[in-house]
């Protein structure tokens, strides 16, 4: 896949005319998705898929196209070929624009982190024996990631990433199930039955009959598949340059002083210790690291190039959505071990789903319990909850609230796979809440 | 090409019990003006085909961008290995489902060609509107989007059958966001999530009522801005259809989909309070309810002559009178359950698998005027355009809020709040309707974005509603 990138990087180059900057962002993957249901397989898919996007800037004017790629590289140059006579087209019919801004002085990179992934049978064996007389619904996907970036100045950069994720429930009946993950760029059997027994050993507890909590205030243990959801919001247009600058953001309460959280709450994006490419679509090489968070306060905002150009400050190298791919919660003082000690009674929450903003502007969040979610009363799990409803303001949970952050955190993998899978990831601890809203 | 396609399938289709191709191409343009500047237009072509394999009992697929015979052919031999990796290992004996060997064409009727305007006459058409946003300095920002999709499809069996489907899409919108002291608030035409999204030509357009809609949008977004936080309490709700397809879509759509009812998506997306047992006789809603799978309305956003696996698309009953009568499951689906569904099996591109999907799913029209509406409620609010979304994994504990409401006292219109929200529970809340607006209230719209399946799918559904009342909701605003 790297020397047909580089071979079509090439061909794109010389096809430059004088007065052309052409630029070319390239993404393939090569995977595997296995689904599961009541411990079989569901439905098993190949993906084998590449896609180019080739931006040509002439004269101030910018035009973008994308297509897949057929893998062979004649076919291949011939449909660059006509994209780009396309694009010649449309561009001379464009308006000038007055926010372009392209990478014009070559970084190349090059990472490359080659995996063992396992075949899928292998996945089919180990997740069909691990759920025999057990309830195991689940997905797996995993397989080469390649990224590549060009342009006709000469730069190059490109990425490969092999790896995995596996994110199965344990069910008990109903809505009670025990939710764990595997990722990793090698396939480890006992690092995968180690996390089945222990969720096993959660599944035990689900057993007991439901507690139904009532709406009030809770003290509340988030872990960190919970935060990631709480912080996920928080990157819904709460990190951008464009969404503050045009007071969209969430954390506008932040930006104009009314409210700020915790000084223990730092969160940046940081591809440095991420597994997101370190250069962004539009050629554009990231920082090692971005503080979103800083102390509390607001920090610095994720500058796409447009935007950086629109309102005037230097990009740094954010996508054209201004969300994060490499966030990074800093860890606290509590260690994990401690943790229902320290929660004593209240909620263990294992998980959450389907969060918005019930008022943005207040970056006020609702969403769910779901999975393993237990009522905790003496330092010890009792019982597990029945879902719930929450309805509560990030400045609450990250500020006034929040009594504790683990110290040990967890590199979550974005499972997301929509249109293909991604290298997002966040690095989060757990939060312990004085009070967490429950609503319905 | 698809006769060609569908040759060289045929010829390297390996010897099994099914198998069948799938090719899909979509070509799309998104043209944006933003803040009076036009932005770079995004032009892009997806085009790949997916091979399906049932041998011996087992299901495998396999996604190839390369359409040549060799491609084909080395995608089949994936599909054939995955099939039989998961021969009697699977979730039921595939080999025993009765798969379609479908033939017919369907197409998108399309009265006036997207391609009679240029790219540039595209954009200035929405330049000239999102000028208009341009009212006030508290309006800090706005925006007009066009969205065009022509999609062809075409399903091949190995053993003979043969469906072309071609599709036009279009999706308008246009946005303003007004700022002052401390309070955003942003009006849309068209919704938060292109809730107006139709199949068609630029006819679209006049229905979706272009000409305008910025001026709307931006004086919508400061008089939200100048009006106070929906009150809390219990009261009546009228929601309008840009409200009601949000409801539609999460509180009856995704309960009555039947392979989340099998479990198949209780990993992700989740599963569903409606068991296989409630079919014919639970009562969903009070008796002014009437859902239907219509994937034959046309214009309507998720219309279709055949679902992904074959299976002919036709208009169903889901809910009648209140009562609950058939799920949202395909072919083979209904295989596994037992239970008569509906050709919704689907996927939202070539690299993906088809899974149970809702297509357009409907409310039908009642009896009631919107000045019959409005003049039944005492106390309430009426809300439009959906702006917050969440739903417990069995689609039961919702709460939704909307860009817009205007408050109800006596049975007459009182003034407009920002911030509306309510909270409910599925399984009572469909039982509390109370008026189902006539057909001069339905509005035809959807969504491009419904998210679900493992791998992540993002599809097109359609969603037809009136304006509909209902008794006794917890409503509640903003923060102060």
């Amino acid at each position: 896949m790297k020397e047909h990138f580089f071979d079509l990087a090439g061909y794109v180059q010389s096809l430059a005319g004088a007065g052309e900057v052409i630029a070319s962002h390239f993404a393939a993957e090569e995977s595997d998705f296995i689904r599961f249901n009541r411990s079989a397989v569901r439905q098993a898919t190949s993906v084998r898929q590449a896609r180019w996007t080739l931006t040509l800037i002439r004269d101030g004017r910018r035009v973008d196209a994308a297509a897949t790629l057929s893998g062979s590289p004649a076919a291949d140059r011939d449909q660059l070929k006509a994209m780009l006579a396309l694009l010649r087209d449309a561009v001379a019919d464009a308006p000038a624009d007055p926010y372009l801004l392209y990478a014009e002085s070559p970084v190349n990179t090059a990472r490359e982190s080659v995996g063992a992934v396992p075949d899928a049978a292998v996945v089919i064996d180990a997740a069909l024996e691990a759920g025999r007389g057990l309830d195991l619904v689940g997905h797996y996907a995993g397989g080469p990631i390649h990224e590549g970036f060009a342009n006709s100045l000469g730069q190059r950069n490109w990425q490969r990433v092999d790896n995995f994720s596996f994110e199965w429930c344990l069910y008990h009946d109903r809505d009670k199930a025990v939710k764990t993950s595997y990722s990793g760029s090698r396939w480890e059997a006992d690092d995968f039955a180690r996390r089945m027994g222990f969720a096993r050993d959660q599944l035990a507890l689900l057993g007991r009959p439901a507690r139904a909590l009532s709406p009030g205030g809770y003290r509340a243990y988030l872990s960190p598949a919970a935060m990631e959801d709480v912080v996920g919001m928080l990157c819904w247009g709460g990190f951008g340059l464009k969404s503050q600058r045009t007071k969209q953001s969430p954390l506008m309460r932040l930006a104009d002083g009314r409210d700020r959280f915790d000084p223990r709450v730092t969160i940046a994006e940081n591809t440095a210790e991420g597994l997101a490419a370190g250069f962004q679509r539009e050629g554009f090489v990231r920082p090692g690291r971005v503080e979103l968070i800083r102390a509390g306060a607001l920090g610095d905002a994720l500058a796409s190039p447009r935007s950086a150009k629109e309102y005037g400050v230097a990009t740094n190298g954010a996508n054209a959505e201004e969300v994060p791919e490499s966030l990074d919660l800093a860890a606290g003082e509590l260690p994990g071990a401690q943790v229902l000690q320290a929660l004593d009674r209240g909620i263990y929450v294992g998980n959450l789903w389907y969060l918005n903003f019930s008022d943005r502007a207040a970056c006020r969040l609702t969403g769910m319990t779901r999975f393993a979610s237990f009522w905790v009363e003496g330092g010890e799990i009792r019982q597990p909850i029945d879902v719930m409803r929450f309805d509560d303001s990030a400045f609450r949970i990250l500020g006034s609230q929040l009594e504790a952050l683990t110290r040990e955190r967890e590199l979550i993998l974005q499972g997301g796979t929509y249109g293909a899978r991604n290298t997002a990831s966040m690095r989060l601890p757990g939060a312990l809440l004085r009070d967490f809203a429950l609503v319905l | 090409m698809i006769e060609t396609l569908a040759r060289e399938f045929r010829a390297v289709a390996p010897a099994v019990d099914f198998c069948a191709l799938r090719f899909m191409e979509e070509t799309s343009e998104i043209l944006t003006v933003r803040q009076d500047v036009p932005e770079p237009p995004q032009l892009a072509t997806d085009r790949g085909a997916m091979v399906t394999v049932i041998d011996k009992g087992g299901l495998g697929y396999a996604a190839t961008s390369d359409l040549t015979p060799a491609g084909l052919r080395e995608a089949a031999m994936r599909a054939k290995r995955l099939a039989a990796l998961t021969a009697g290992r699977a979730v039921t004996d595939y080999g025993r489902i009765a798969m379609p060997r479908p033939a017919g064409r369907f197409a998108t009727a399309v009265a006036d060609d997207p391609a009679r305007l240029t790219r540039r006459e595209k954009v200035e058409l929405l330049a000239a509107e999102a000028r208009q946003c341009r009212i006030d300095p508290r309006i800090v920002d706005w925006e007009a989007n066009l969205w065009t999709t022509r999609t062809r499809a075409a399903y091949v069996t190995a053993d003979g059958g043969e469906v072309e489907q071609e599709f036009h899409f279009l999706v308008p919108n246009m946005s303003a966001t007004a700022h002052a002291d401390g309070i955003t608030q942003t009006r849309t035409h068209g919704g938060r999530g292109n809730g107006f999204c139709r199949q068609g030509g630029l006819e679209v357009l006049d229905a979706f009522g272009l000409a305008g809609s910025g001026r709307a949008v931006a004086e919508g977004a400061l008089e939200l801005l100048a009006a106070p936080n929906c009150p809390t309490g219990k009261m009546d709700v009228l929601l309008m259809p840009d409200q009601m397809m949000l409801q539609i879509h999460e509180s009856i759509g995704h309960p009555l989909e039947l392979d989340r009812i099998l479990g198949d998506e209780r990993n992700f997306a989740g599963t569903s309070f409606v068991t296989l047992d409630m079919f014919g006789t639970y009562r969903y809603g009070s008796e002014l309810l009437d859902v239907t799978f219509d994937p034959a309305r046309p214009g309507e956003y998720a219309s279709y002559g055949w679902d992904d696996d074959g299976l002919a698309a036709e208009r169903q009953f889901l809910i009648r009178r209140g009562i609950l009568e058939r799920p949202l499951g395909g072919a083979v689906s209904q295989a596994r359950a037992g239970i008569a569904g509906v050709a919704n099996t689907r996927s939202c591109a070539w690299n993906r698998p088809p899974i149970d999907r809702m297509a357009n799913l409907n409310i039908e029209p009642g009896a009631s005027s919107l000045e019959e509406l409005v003049a039944g409620i005492e106390h309430g609010v009426m809300m439009r355009t959906n702006v917050s979304w969440s739903i417990d994994d069995s689609r039961n504990k919702f709460q939704f809020g909307c860009e817009w409401g205007r408050m109800i006292r006596g049975g007459r219109l009182a003034e407009v709040v920002r911030n509306p929200n309510y909270r409910g529970i599925s399984a009572t809340f469909w039982r509390s309707l109370t008026g189902v607006g006539d057909a001069a209230t339905v509005e035809v719209l959807g969504t491009p974005f419904c998210g679900k399946g493992e791998p992540n799918q993002a599809i097109r559904v359609g969603h037809a509603s009136p304006a509909c009342r209902f008794a006794g909701v917890e409503v509640f605003g903003g923060a102060a």
